[in-house]
């Protein structure tokens, strides 16, 4: 276990920000703190980074327990949403900063920075100063500077959040890419879902300072355990469904008695369950042998390029259906009557 | 010419006659020391004076050495403010100010009360002590433009995130204050150096009573006992005021720093 966040706690005068925060990350491994602004991902990230004090619980690196360890002795690495590049300093000077700091020599420190600007992409800008960058640039100078000292661990604070749309994608990759070739563990936090989706090995959703659910990109996206998982990653339908037998998985939405996969743990006949379903999972037409299908009437239908987004209306709500779009295919109009078809496999019963 | 622009221009000449007219006059006499005809002896003779030279390098002196212990006791005071204790900012704003609001006479006798030779640290006793004692009292005098200077310069940069980054890579304190804070807020701690450095060059009252031989009591001397030489200071010591005010600007409106022009 590389790093271990043991039954971590911070409060701010009376406010609790990060509640019974536990986890362990493996050497290499890229974990991103998923959230809304304020659910104390960047509180947590600042923790590991020790900018702030645990007010109960520990930090191991490598074993070695840092909870109380200043900043500057942490070996860690650090990439901020804002850059914060020396201004006075060019970029060969920024990236040197921490070398020459650790009192490192000149030869060794000139062979470094020149494999960090290689690394970035950028080697023809060693002499700017940063003023003289686009964002996208400051931020892979940022990254390099970091990562120069050769850090235990590297933490991306929102590093893309300032980008634009174009430059926010292509950095994604580099980051991903850098991340596994150097094999350094990594800490990423945004609010972004399809940037969490996308770079990371597992993903952390936090809200209101406690973890809701921790899994891969797939688990978070496909198995949501908490509605506010459900609803913070992806457009997904919510019903509420009542328990017709649980050993079964079977459930009720309206009169329509619907199969979910396996055993619905811990619950029993005809208590309410909240359950979700991806817009993506969902196919217009009957039913296959062992599905579940719902009747409804078209209210609404949206273009959205690749796909058509049909609002159906359903006994007990409102549901959507994506629809992929293809040349010469019909769909149906408002005012039609429809089936809406799935596998159990796709119907999320969420915890209560 | 329209109505509004003609009112606008009488109150910009108004106002331009009354500050300039005694300028002009004051500059017109000082040139009038020989009978007859416009000539600059009154300058030469200011300048030939061993007391205008000595003093003038004394007050020189004393400036220099207050702006650099003033930026030394401002820079990290003001850094440290905004960094961890940002609630104490109206109160060290509050005593910052407070040298604008005590007369100078009054902090002279306090200072005579309490570093005189009777007491536990005469700093008076001795003439270098009383250099140390005016020095001293400038730097509090210099304060509240220092103060304001440096922390609008502070305010200016993310000092935070500054600092934490350096602090990731394994930077301390004085690292950070001397090579990240310090050439980022140069132009600001320069321009409160200049404010300073009008401030104590012609300085009356603390060198006065203290008894130094500073700029400020030998132009009341001169003042007091010639005709044409102190209008010739006069006219010395704002050229001199305007330079610098002039160099606040050129410093102020400076680029970022590490731009090549």
């Amino acid at each position: 276990m590389f790093l271990a966040l043991t039954g971590i706690r911070k409060t701010f005068g009376a406010e609790a920000v990060v509640k019974d925060f536990n986890l362990k990350v493996e050497r290499g491994e890229l974990v991103t703190f998923l959230g809304p602004s304020g659910c104390g991902k960047t509180t947590t990230l600042r923790m590991i980074a020790g900018f702030e004090t645990p007010t109960e619980g520990s930090i191991r690196i490598d074993g070695r327990d840092v909870t109380h360890l200043s900043a500057r002795r942490r070996a860690i690495g650090m990439v901020f949403q804002a850059y914060a590049l020396f201004p006075n300093m060019t970029v060969e000077r920024n990236i040197a900063f921490g070398l020459k700091v650790a009192g490192k020599p000149a030869a060794e420190i000139n062979a470094r920075v020149d494999e960090m600007l290689t690394l970035i992409k950028l080697p023809d800008l060693a002499g700017r100063f940063p003023h003289q960058l686009s964002g996208g640039q400051q931020q892979r100078v940022s990254l390099a500077r970091a990562l120069a000292p050769s850090p235990q661990i590297l933490l991306l604070d929102e590093p893309l959040s300032a980008l634009d749309a174009r430059i926010r994608a292509g950095l994604r990759e580099d980051i991903r890419a850098l991340q596994q070739k150097l094999g350094i563990t990594t800490i990423f936090v945004t609010h972004d879902q399809e940037e969490a989706l996308s770079i990371s090995d597992r993903i952390v959703v936090m809200n209101e300072g406690a973890i809701e659910q921790i899994g891969s990109p797939g688990d978070i996206y496909n198995r949501p355990r908490t509605r506010f998982v459900a609803s913070f990653v992806g457009t997904l339908n919510t019903l509420q469904g009542v328990v017709v037998d649980p050993a079964e998985g079977t459930i009720r939405v309206g009169q329509t008695i619907l199969r979910a996969q396996g055993v619905i743990e811990g619950t029993k006949t005809g208590e309410t369950r909240a359950l979700a379903l991806r817009p993506e999972a969902l196919r217009l037409g009957p039913p296959a042998e062992g599905d579940n299908a719902l009747t409804g009437v078209i209210e609404d239908a949206t273009f959205l390029g690749a796909i058509r987004r049909l609002r159906v209306r359903i006994d007990g709500g409102a549901i959507l259906v994506d629809a992929f779009n293809s040349n010469g295919a019909s769909f149906p109009e408002p005012g039609d009557e429809v089936k809406v078809s799935f596998s159990p496999n796709d119907l999320i019963v969420l915890d209560p | 010419m329209k109505r509004g622009h003609l009112g606008a221009w009488l109150a910009v000449a108004l106002g331009g006659i009354y500050f300039l007219a005694p300028l002009v006059a004051t500059f017109e006499f000082s040139l009038r020391m020989r009978r007859g005809e416009y000539s600059f002896d009154a300058y030469r003779v200011v300048f030939a004076s061993g007391n205008f030279q000595a003093s003038f390098l004394y007050s020189t002196i004393v400036a220099l050495v207050t702006i650099v212990v003033a930026a030394l006791i401002v820079v990290p005071a003001a850094y440290f403010v905004q960094l961890r204790l940002p609630r104490l900012r109206a109160i060290v704003e509050f005593i910052t100010l407070l040298p604008l609001v005590i007369p100078a006479i009054v902090l002279v006798f306090g200072f005579i009360r309490l570093y005189g030779s009777s007491s536990a640290l005469p700093l008076t006793a001795t003439s270098l002590g009383t250099d140390a004692l005016l020095t001293f009292g400038y730097v509090g005098l210099g304060l509240p433009y220092m103060y304001r200077s440096v922390d609008a310069g502070l305010r200016a940069i993310d000092v935070r995130t500054l600092t934490e980054a350096a602090e990731s890579q394994g930077a301390g304190a004085a690292t950070i204050l001397f090579h990240i804070i310090l050439p980022n807020i140069r132009s600001a701690i320069l321009s409160g150096a200049f404010l300073t450095f009008a401030i104590v060059i012609g300085e009356f009252t603390f060198a006065s009573l203290l008894d130094r031989p500073a700029f400020g009591p030998y132009l009341q001397l001169i003042g007091a006992s010639r005709a044409y030489e102190p209008a010739a200071l006069a006219v010395m010591a704002f050229a001199l005021t305007w330079a610098c005010l002039g160099l606040i600007q050129l410093v102020g409106g400076a680029p970022a720093p590490g731009v090549r022009r």
